[in-house]
C-alpha cells in the first residue's frame, strides 16, 4: 500500500478542472508503448475517495515529462506535474528503482547524478584556460552535469566555448564550484533534495555575482527559469545567445553571421526540437535561425516538428530508467522520421536528445546514412 | 423655518427571509429611539399593498418628510417605495433604503451579531435620510429614430421590427452587402433549410423598407449625445453623414476562430485539414480533397472553444449542431464515406436539436468521445491522434479530410464601437449586458442595446430572439417620446472649481465640459450617470453627487459608528 490523500492532491494539482476530454492521453508519446494514461489516472484520483494507492503503478516512471499533456490541456491542468507529485509518494517511502536511488545519492554527495567526483567536474576544461566567473563578466556559462562529465557531450561543451570565444562573448564559468541544477532530481520526485539544491545554487550564483547566464542543456535552463523561486537571473539557452548575435542589426555589438563563419558546411540538416527547449519554453526558432545562418546548410523539417515534436524519452529522469517497455524506443522512431526527410545530419540542442538519438542511430544501423549532432557542433564546423 | 426631519422607519420581515435571522422587534425598537425618527414599525412584507398603505397613512397622519425602509436590495424595491411616497405627496428622493436582506440576513447565521449589523445598517440609513434633499427628475424629448450597427441577421431583424413600428432606422454595415456570416452558410440546423433563402428574404425586406436607410461599406466613427438624443457620425465609402437617433442597437457580430493558433492541428499546413467554415462553402458543390472524394472524414469539436490555452474558456454553442448538420450532409453526399465525430460533450440543447443529433447518428455518423490532441501525417494520409475516453484507449484514426469545428470569438473590429459607446466587455471579451438575467439586451449606457453574437455566441434563432428583444427595448423611449433623467447626478460648486479638468478625464460618459467663458467645469445632467468618479477625482472637493453628497456620506458614517451608543444596547447585542 502506498496511499496518498486524493482530496489534498486534487486541490494541490487543480485536478477538479479536468473534464476528461482525453487530449492529454491522445497526445502522450508514451501511450503507444506503455499503459500510462494521464486522463484515466486523473479520473481514478478524483473518484478515489479516502485514499489513492499508487503501489504497483510502475507506468508512472514511464513519463518523460515532455509536457505535451500540459500544453494541450484546454483546462490548463498539468497532468505531468501530477505524475511528478505521485512519484514523490514512492520516493518518500523509499520504494524506488536502484538506479534512481544511486542517481539521487550521487547528486546529494557529489553534486551530479552521474556518480562522478565533484573534483573532476571541470576536468573537461583543463586545457582551455577558461576565465572564472567574476563580477563584470557578461554571462555565466552554466555547463551542467552531462555536458561536464559525458565524453560524448564534452564535444558539445568545447564547441560552445570555442564559438562564444570567437564571437567575443564575455563569459566565465564556475569550474568545480558548479553544482547540479536539480532538474532531474525534481522530476524523479525527490522534492526535498531539490529544495536543498535550489538553496545551494542560489547561494553560489549570489556569491559569484551572476546576473545573466546561458546553459548547454534545456533541462538546466528550464529548471532555473521555472522551478527556482522567482529571481532576477536572466537565463538563456546557448542557442538563444547565438541567434541574438546572428540576428543583431549590423552596427550593434556582436558578430554577424558573415563575420562569424569563415567556412561553410554543405549539408541537409533536420532539427529535432528538444521537449525542454520547445514545448516547455517555446524556444523553436533560435536553433533554426542559427542553423540557417550557416553557409551551405539546407534545413528541412520533419512532419512532427515544433509543438508536435516527438519526445526522445530522455527526460523526466528516464536517463536512469528503462521504463516498462524498453523494446519500443521513441528515439528510434524519431531517427526514422529524420531519415524520411533525406537529411544527413539530425541536429538537436540537448545533451539527452543527443545521447538517445545517437544510440538509436546505432541500434537501427543507420550510421552510414545520418549523423546526430548538436547545433553547437555543427556551427563549430563552419567557423 | 429650519428644516426638521420627521422620519418614518419600516422594518420588513420579508416573510422569514429576514425575520428568521434578525431580531426584527429589537431593530424596530432601536430605530424608534434614533434622532429624527417619528415612527418605527415592522411588517411582514413592506412591498405588499398593505405594507405600502401603512407608509402612505403615516406620511399623512404623522406628517413624515423622510422615509427609511429596511428590507431587500434597492435594486429590487427602491423604485417601488419611491413611487409609494411620491403617491403620498413626498418627493421620491426623500427615501432611503437599508439592505438588511442580501447584505445581512441572507449572508449571516441567526445571532446577536446579525441583529446588531441590521441595527447599524438602519442607523446609517436614518442618518443619511435626515440629510436627504428633494430632487427634480427631468424629462427630455426623444428623436423618433434608431441607429442599428451591423447588418447581419440580428441587426437586420432589429431594424425591421423598429421600422415596422413606424420609426426611422439607419442600418450601418461595414461590408459591402448585408447578411453577415449567415449569408455564407449553406443550410441551417435543425431544419436543413437553405440559409441563403432565409437571409435573402430578410435582406429584401430590409432593403425595400421605406423606413430603413441602409448604408453599406460604412462605419460609425463618432457618437455623442445620450438616450433619446444620440448623434452619430457615419463614414461611408466617400462621404460622411450625421445620424440622429433616440436609441442605438449594437449588432456587430463575431469572428470565426482561426485554428492557426492551434499548431498541433496542422491547419494551413495540411491541405486535408479544413474548418467547418471552409467546409460550409464546399457543401453545395463537389467535395474533394486534392482532387479526390474523401473516404474517411473526421470532425473535431471544440476547436477554439472551451479552451483556456487560446483564452476562450466558453462554449461557442453552435459547433455541436454545425458538426451534426455537416456530418449528416456529408454522409448524404458521400454515402460510402466513413464519418467520425470526436466530441467532449454533445450539447444539443435547443428545440429539436436532440432529435437532429439522433438522426445524424442514424445516418451512420460515428460519434467517439475524446478531444483529439494532434494531427500528424503518416505517408500520404492524415492521422488524428486521440484517446477514445469511453474505451479508455489511445487511438490513431486515419483520415482524408479533417474538419475542425471552429468556435466564435469577439470581433476585434468592434473595438472601435466599444470605445465610442463605452461598452464594457465580459471576461470572455464579448459585450457585457447590464444584467445576465434581468437586463439581457441592455448595456450600462442608457439607450444602447445589444443584439446577436456581439454579446456572446448564439445560433440564428437565438440571435433573432435577442434582436427582437433589443428592438422592443429600444422602442420604449422612442414610443414614449420623452425620457426621464435620473436626478442623482453630479453638481459643481463653481466657487471651488479651478477648471483643471481632472474630472473630465475620469468621466466615462463625457458629461463634464469646461465652460468657455466662466472657466469652470459644467455637468450635463442628461449624460451624467451619477457614478461619482468625478467627485472622487476633484482635488478641490468642488464636485458632489446628488443623493450621495459628502454631507450625506458623513452623516451615514457618523450614524453608523455612533448609532448604537445612542442607547445602551441590551446584553445580547454585544459587539462580537
Amino acid at each position: 500500500m502506498l496511499k496518498i490523500d486524493p482530496h489534498q492532491f486534487i486541490l494541490d494539482y487543480g485536478l477538479y478542472a479536468c473534464i476528461q476530454c482525453g487530449k492529454c492521453t491522445g497526445g502522450c508519446p508514451m501511450v503507444i508503448k506503455t499503459s500510462l494514461n494521464p486522463r484515466n489516472l486523473i479520473y481514478r484520483i478524483i473518484i478515489a475517495g479516502n485514499g489513492f494507492d499508487v503501489e504497483g503503478r510502475e507506468e508512472l516512471w514511464d513519463c518523460t515529462t515532455c509536457s505535451t499533456c500540459a500544453t494541450r490541456c484546454p483546462k490548463q491542468v498539468n497532468p505531468m506535474e501530477a505524475v511528478i507529485g505521485l512519484r514523490n509518494a514512492f520516493v518518500e517511502k523509499g520504494k524506488i528503482h536502484s538506479n534512481v536511488k544511486v542517481a539521487l545519492e550521487s547528486t546529494f554527495r557529489h553534486g551530479n547524478p552521474l556518480t562522478m567526483l565533484r573534483e573532476e567536474r571541470a576536468a573537461w576544461a583543463e586545457d582551455l584556460s577558461l576565465p572564472a566567473m567574476k563580477q563584470g563578466v557578461d554571462y555565466l556559462y552554466y555547463v551542467g552535469c552531462t555536458p561536464s562529465y559525458d565524453p560524448r557531450v564534452q564535444h558539445v561543451t568545447r564547441a560552445i566555448v570555442k564559438i562564444m570565444q570567437q564571437a567575443e562573448v564575455s563569459f566565465g564559468y564556475l569550474g568545480n564550484d558548479e553544482n547540479c541544477c536539480g532538474s532531474e532530481v525534481r522530476r524523479l520526485g525527490e522534492a526535498g533534495l531539490f529544495e536543498m539544491m535550489v538553496e545551494d545554487n542560489t547561494e553560489i550564483f549570489k556569491e559569484f555575482g551572476v546576473e545573466k547566464m546561458f546553459t548547454t542543456s534545456p533541462h538546466c535552463l528550464n529548471a532555473f527559469l521555472k522551478d527556482y523561486p522567482k529571481n532576477k537571473l536572466s537565463v538563456l539557452h546557448y542557442t538563444q545567445v547565438l541567434a541574438d548575435l546572428l540576428n543583431a542589426d549590423p552596427g550593434e555589438k556582436g558578430k554577424k553571421a558573415s563575420d562569424l563563419f569563415t567556412g561553410k558546411l554543405e549539408a541537409t540538416i533536420t532539427y529535432h526540437d528538444p521537449c525542454y527547449l520547445g514545448k516547455h519554453n517555446g524556444i523553436f526558432d533560435p536553433p533554426r535561425d542559427v542553423l540557417r545562418s550557416i553557409p551551405g546548410v539546407k534545413l528541412v523539417e520533419m512532419d512532427r516538428s515544433r509543438e508536435k515534436s516527438l519526445c526522445c524519452e530522455g527526460g523526466g529522469g528516464r536517463m536512469w530508467l528503462e521504463g516498462t517497455n524498453p523494446s519500443v524506443r521513441l528515439a528510434q522512431m524519431r531517427v526514422k522520421e529524420a531519415l524520411e526527410t533525406g537529411a544527413e545530419i539530425l541536429a538537436t540542442a540537448c545533451p539527452f536528445c543527443l545521447l538517445t538519438l545517437e544510440e538509436a542511430v546505432k541500434h537501427i544501423n543507420a550510421e552510414e546514412k545520418i549523423r546526430v549532432m548538436d547545433v553547437a557542433e555543427i556551427v563549430e564546423q563552419a567557423l | 423655518m429650519t428644516f426638521r426631519p420627521r422620519i418614518g422607519v419600516y422594518i420588513c420581515h420579508c416573510g422569514i427571509n429576514i425575520a428568521a435571522t434578525v431580531d426584527i422587534a429589537a431593530v424596530t425598537e432601536f430605530a424608534a429611539r434614533l434622532p429624527g425618527v417619528v415612527i418605527s414599525r415592522e411588517y411582514t412584507y413592506m412591498c405588499s399593498d398593505p405594507g405600502q398603505a401603512i407608509i402612505k397613512q403615516d406620511i399623512h397622519d404623522l406628517d413624515l418628510n423622510r422615509v427609511v425602509v429596511a428590507s431587500c436590495s434597492p435594486r429590487m424595491h427602491e423604485p417601488t417605495f419611491r413611487a409609494t411616497i411620491s403617491d403620498a405627496g413626498l418627493n421620491p428622493y426623500c427615501f432611503e433604503m437599508a439592505n438588511i436582506r442580501e447584505q445581512c440576513s441572507w449572508v449571516h447565521a441567526g445571532s446577536a451579531a446579525t441583529t446588531l449589523k441590521a441595527i447599524e445598517l438602519v442607523s446609517s440609513a436614518v442618518g443619511k435620510a435626515a440629510q436627504l434633499e428633494p430632487l427634480q427628475e427631468r424629462q427630455v424629448p426623444v428623436t423618433p429614430a434608431a441607429l442599428v450597427i451591423g447588418g447581419g441577421v440580428s441587426g437586420m431583424q432589429s431594424a425591421l421590427d423598429i421600422a415596422e413600428a413606424g420609426f426611422q432606422v439607419t442600418l450601418v454595415e461595414r461590408k459591402n452587402r448585408l447578411g453577415g456570416h449567415v449569408a455564407h452558410l449553406y443550410k441551417t440546423f435543425p431544419t436543413l433549410e437553405s440559409a441563403g433563402d432565409l437571409v435573402n428574404s430578410l435582406i429584401d425586406a430590409v432593403s425595400n423598407h421605406p423606413g430603413i436607410k441602409v448604408i453599406t461599406e460604412a462605419q460609425v466613427v463618432e457618437i455623442g449625445g445620450y438616450i433619446g438624443n444620440f448623434k452619430a457620425t457615419v463614414m461611408a465609402n466617400d462621404h460622411q453623414l450625421d445620424v440622429l437617433a433616440g436609441a442605438i442597437i449594437v449588432a456587430s457580430g463575431y469572428e470565426v476562430f482561426n485554428p492557426i493558433r492551434k499548431p498541433e492541428l496542422g491547419y494551413g499546413v495540411y491541405p486535408g485539414v479544413l474548418t467547418t467554415w471552409d467546409l460550409e462553402k464546399l457543401l453545395p458543390g463537389d467535395i474533394t480533397v486534392k482532387g479526390r472524394e474523401p473516404e474517411r472524414v473526421v470532425f473535431i469539436k471544440c476547436v477554439g472553444s472551451r479552451d483556456q490555452t487560446v483564452g476562450n474558456p466558453y462554449c461557442s454553442r453552435v459547433c455541436c449542431m454545425v458538426t451534426a448538420k455537416q456530418a449528416r450532409i456529408l454522409k448524404q453526399k458521400l454515402p460510402k464515406s466513413q464519418v467520425t465525430v470526436f466530441y467532449m460533450d454533445v450539447r444539443a440543447f435547443g428545440k429539436d436539436f436532440e432529435i437532429f443529433y439522433d438522426k445524424t447518428r442514424e445516418a451512420g455518423v460515428i460519434y467517439r468521445r475524446g478531444n483529439p490532441s494532434e494531427i500528424i501525417k503518416k505517408g500520404d494520409h492524415l492521422v488524428v491522434r486521440a484517446e477514445d475516453t469511453l474505451l479508455g484507449e489511445p487511438v490513431e484514426v486515419e483520415a482524408d479530410l479533417v474538419v475542425l469545428a471552429v468556435g466564435m470569438e469577439p470581433d476585434p473590429q468592434s473595438d472601435d464601437i466599444a470605445g465610442l459607446l463605452k461598452l464594457a466587455r465580459s471576461s470572455d471579451g464579448f459585450f457585457l449586458e447590464a444584467h445576465p438575467k434581468l437586463r439581457p439586451v441592455d448595456t450600462a449606457t442608457a439607450g444602447v442595446f445589444l443584439a446577436g453574437c456581439c454579446q456572446g455566441p448564439k445560433d440564428m434563432a437565438e440571435s433573432i430572439n435577442q434582436a427582437r428583444a433589443a428592438a422592443a427595448a429600444a422602442m420604449i423611449p422612442l414610443m414614449r417620446g420623452e425620457v426621464p433623467v435620473d436626478a442623482a447626478t453630479s453638481f459643481i460648486e463653481a466657487e471651488l472649481c479651478s477648471g483643471c479638468g481632472q474630472c473630465a478625464e475620469v468621466c466615462t460618459y463625457s458629461a463634464l465640459t469646461l465652460h468657455p467663458v466662466r472657466k469652470v467645469m459644467t455637468v450635463n445632467p442628461v449624460l451624467c450617470q451619477g457614478c461619482g468618479a468625478c467627485a472622487a477625482a476633484c482635488p478641490s472637493g468642488a464636485i458632489n453627487v446628488h443623493q450621495f453628497t459628502f454631507t450625506q456620506f458623513m452623516a451615514q458614517i457618523e450614524a453608523f459608528s455612533n448609532g448604537w451608543e445612542v442607547s445602551e444596547p441590551s446584553k445580547k447585542l454585544e459587539k462580537v
